[in-house]
């Protein structure tokens, strides 16, 4: 009997301590199905943010605001204010990694919104420092004429020219 | 105990520093994620996200450009057109850094079996091998390299070659691993890794001294920069240990002796130059980087291990009751962490390891592992951190932030959709009654431009005509007209009742008829080329009339479009994501309990190895107690002895009796001093 309990126990913790192993394949089966998740959420985003982008910002009234800036390590932004028909849409603080990845070509969306046909005011202003600690500002208006089509506008800051200039998309 | 256990340091060390090939950060491809001349805006955006290794939604952006770029009629009319073959491979890249290794390898064997120039094809199996050498396939990454014909793209080039001798290290290929790595020497980026792997290489190949010179060289060099520093202590440590293990002692102690007292290894340095030091017979000497050791932080290992080797060291010395001190406060240690560590494994087992690494700010903070202990009931973290720092269990903890991501992400989208669908309904409730009544309206104004579009048409045909057939009574005032029409109604009216006629009557009619003739006849080009610019005029009304009313079929055709057909694709959507969201809390308990059990695991076995060290110090310090109060007895019969002899010696100098019994003259043995021992005095 003792004999028999004693089996059983060692059976049961023999099972529990290959329970307890991580195996490579488990490990590698897991893997495979995190990727086939990761895959099926990135179809359904996409497909998410076009049907956000139809039913919240139409083509035709659609405006998307965009910041770039000089490759220059320089210059360093540390805020921007937008406003679109003398109102405040978007101010934005930025972090070293956004600055960064701005400064490697990335372009930064800022604001959408849904305008009528016509023109409509654009006002920039930014503030940011010079590796020497020179601090820069500058304001500049735009008119951004929306047609039909949606309207893309790029705004790209010279920091160390204390320049910001616009591109119509 | 002195062989046994720096063995089996040396032994631990060298095989956490052969384990793997030291891998040099690869250095950002610029094809990829990096363009001089921006033509899309969306694909910048992708680039600010990929650039802040936001790589879901830098993967998404693109996902979607490359979708939307694919279903144009004319593509190549698209600025997205000058991104296209690099959005397609950065997507491959992004993906790889999102850890989807499976879907950027079947894009890249989809590359080497399609219809693209060798260069791509060397390029993709190279990216290929990297994904398989990620993924410890080492086979299958030398497989991916074979397939490489002719040169690689120059950029790649070094890391192709450097990525091949890594697969050969791996592979147990040696002696070719050498061959290249020479030929490897010299490269800039790839400066110090190379030599570290060469001189790994040698070793591994059998050429020890050729391996040892290599690895002196690397670590002599005063390198510039973190990486650069721990990549020279790691090899000064390596070379310690080896030349430890063929017991040459003193080379050993001069590597050790290089490595950074503040550097990741200084730990593994001061342990490994005691052990030398004692395994030459020099305790004294060992003690000095031991007691160094002994006083930093008592979570790690190495520190641990000197608790017992100071101790060890004092016993050598035979100052058995120092050691027995030592000993003393190593139980205590021991003892606390024991309760540390069963505390940290409770603290896993209630969920608080997975709670911690939930938090956003966990993958924020730059030491966040660090931080994590600051948690109410957090693990102690210190005895994780090699774990946490190791490849795989940095891929599970990444995985699992993913899952996490994945899971707010998708909970937010599911509310997104709700918002949607009330967006909707408000559309329709605002839309739908206005509409019919719109409607009527526009149908109206429809009527009303086919109307004028047609009389424009009239019109111009007239004017058309009347440039071939001059026909001046057609461009008649209307009282002009009126006029032609009364004295035609005289007519008629004298031709049915002839009664009436008179000379008179007729000269006057023929008159009236003939100013009238006369003035349309001359006023003929100019009411031309009048009614030709009112047409002009004409065209200018019609077409603000058909640009508002191609205005109104758009606003109607947008009032309708921002309700209806989205309630297939909202339930699609929701059941999708309902689905994802079931997968993922499942994948993540999954990877959850392998996080938990590799930690557990961990802590485990380093309260095993305490309860170990706790045995051996109990041992040693009875062992200690023992020989200490062995000395102290030896000590005292020693100092009887010596009184009593001193005594004998005044008695015979004082007054010396002949008729007193005689002095023996030798001791009974209880009362023999011992003899002296050399070297193991106690000094205290």
């Amino acid at each position: 009997m003792c004999r028999i309990l004693l089996a059983t126990v060692l059976l049961m913790l023999a099972v529990m301590t290959n329970a307890q192993e991580v195996s490579r394949e488990e490990i590698r089966g897991l893997d495979e199905q995190i990727q086939d998740v990761k895959k099926d959420v990135i179809s359904l985003t996409s497909e998410l943010n076009r049907l956000e982008e139809k039913l919240l910002f139409p083509s035709n009234t659609q405006v998307a605001l965009f910041v770039s800036l000089p490759d220059s390590a320089e210059f360093s932004l540390e805020s921007v204010e937008v406003k679109l028909n003398n109102q405040v849409v978007a101010h934005h603080l930025y972090t070293y990694r956004e600055i960064e990845a701005l400064q490697l070509g990335g372009v930064q969306r800022i604001h959408t919104a849904n305008v009528q046909t016509g023109t409509h005011p654009l006002e920039v202003t930014y503030f940011g420092k010079s590796k020497s600690g020179k601090e820069y500002r500058a304001t500049a208006s735009y008119s951004v004429e929306k047609a039909v089509g949606p309207k893309f506008v790029e705004i790209q800051i010279a920091g160390n020219q204390s320049a910001i200039n616009f591109k119509d998309w | 105990m002195n062989s046994r256990l720096a063995r089996a340091v040396a032994g631990a060390a060298l095989t956490v520093l052969c384990a793997a090939p030291v891998q040099a950060k690869t250095p950002e491809d610029p094809s990829a994620l990096h363009t001089d001349n921006l033509r899309d805006l969306f694909f910048g955006e992708a680039l600010f996200n990929a650039h802040q290794d936001r790589y879901f939604d830098a993967i998404t952006r693109l996902d979607t450009e490359l979708q939307q770029f694919r279903l144009l009629d004319d593509p190549e009319l698209d600025p997205f057109s000058m991104h296209f073959g690099q959005a397609e491979f950065a997507v491959g890249d992004l993906e790889l850094s999102y850890r989807m290794h499976l879907e950027a390898g079947r894009a890249m064997e989809q590359v080497l079996q399609g219809d693209v120039p060798q260069p791509i094809k060397n390029e993709a199996a190279y990216r290929l091998a990297k994904i398989h050498y990620h993924k410890q396939q080492f086979a299958n990454a030398l497989h991916a390299l074979e397939l490489i014909e002719g040169r690689v793209p120059e950029r790649v080039r070094a890391d192709e070659q450097f990525l091949r001798a890594r697969v050969y290290m791996q592979l147990g290929r040696f002696e070719e691993a050498v061959e290249l790595l020479k030929d490897l020497k010299g490269e800039k980026s790839l400066a110090g890794f190379v030599e570290y792997n060469l001189g790994i290489a040698l070793l591994k190949a059998g050429e020890t001294e050729r391996g040892v010179v290599e690895l002196d060289g690397l670590g002599r060099k005063a390198g510039r920069g973190d990486a650069m520093r721990a990549l020279q202590d790691k090899t000064n440590l390596l070379l310690g240990f080896q030349l430890m293990e063929a017991e040459e002692y003193q080379r050993a102690r001069t590597y050790f002796d290089r490595v950074q007292l503040s550097g990741p290894f200084s730990n593994q340095a001061l342990l490994g130059a005691g052990w030398v030091e004692a395994n030459a017979g020099r305790y004294d000497r060992a003690l000095v980087p031991w007691q160094l050791l002994k006083q930093r932080k008592s979570t790690d290992a190495a520190v641990q291990e000197a608790m017992l080797a100071v101790p060890y060291a004092y016993g050598k010395l035979e100052v058995h009751s120092t050691a027995a001190v030592n000993y003393g406060q190593a139980l205590d240690l021991f003892g606390n962490q024991v309760d540390v560590l069963t505390r940290s494994i409770n603290s896993i087992r209630e969920g608080k390891l997975l709670e911690a690494l939930r938090r956003k700010e966990a993958s924020q903070v730059k030491n966040w592992v660090v931080e994590l202990r600051k948690l109410p009931d957090a693990p102690e973290t210190h005895y994780l951190l090699d774990l946490m720092a190791s490849n795989d269990y940095q891929e599970f903890l990444r995985n699992y932030q993913d899952l996490n991501d994945l899971f707010e992400r998708n909970k937010d989208w599911l509310q997104s959709l709700d918002a949607f669908d009330e967006i909707i309904a408000l559309r329709r409730s605002y839309y739908e009654p206005i509409l019919p009544g719109l409607d009527v309206q526009f149908r109206q104004i429809d009527a009303r431009i086919k109307m004028r579009l047609e009389q424009r048409q009239r019109l111009a045909m007239r004017i058309e005509n009347l440039l071939v057939n001059r026909r001046p009574e057609l461009l008649a005032k209307s009282d002009e007209t009126e006029s032609r029409l009364i004295l035609q109604q005289i007519r008629d009216i004298l031709d049915y009742n002839p009664s009436l006629q008179s000379e008179e009557t007729e000269d006057r009619i023929a008159r009236l008829e003939g100013v009238l003739k006369f003035r349309l006849s001359r006023e003929f080009d100019d009411r031309l080329t009048k009614a030709y610019k009112n047409l002009q005029e004409l065209d200018e009304v019609i077409a603000t009339l058909q640009e508002s009313y191609q205005r109104y079929v758009r606003t109607r055709q947008a009032a309708t479009h921002s309700y209806e057909g989205y309630t297939d694709q909202i339930a699609s959507l929701r059941a999708g994501l309902n689905r994802a969201q079931e997968r993922i809390d499942q994948l993540m308990s999954r990877q959850g309990r392998m996080l938990e059990q590799l930690a557990i695991s961990e802590l485990e076995e380093r309260r095993g190895q305490l309860e170990s060290y706790q045995i051996k110090a109990r041992f040693a310090l009875a062992d200690s107690y023992d020989r200490a109060n062995e000395l102290q007895e030896r000590r005292a019969d020693a100092r009887k002895v010596e009184e009593y002899q001193r005594q004998v010696e005044q008695m015979k100098q004082a007054a010396p009796d002949s008729r007193s019994e005689p002095l023996p003259t030798d001791n009974p043995p209880e009362l023999e001093a011992p003899a002296p021992k050399g070297e193991g005095a106690d000094n205290e």
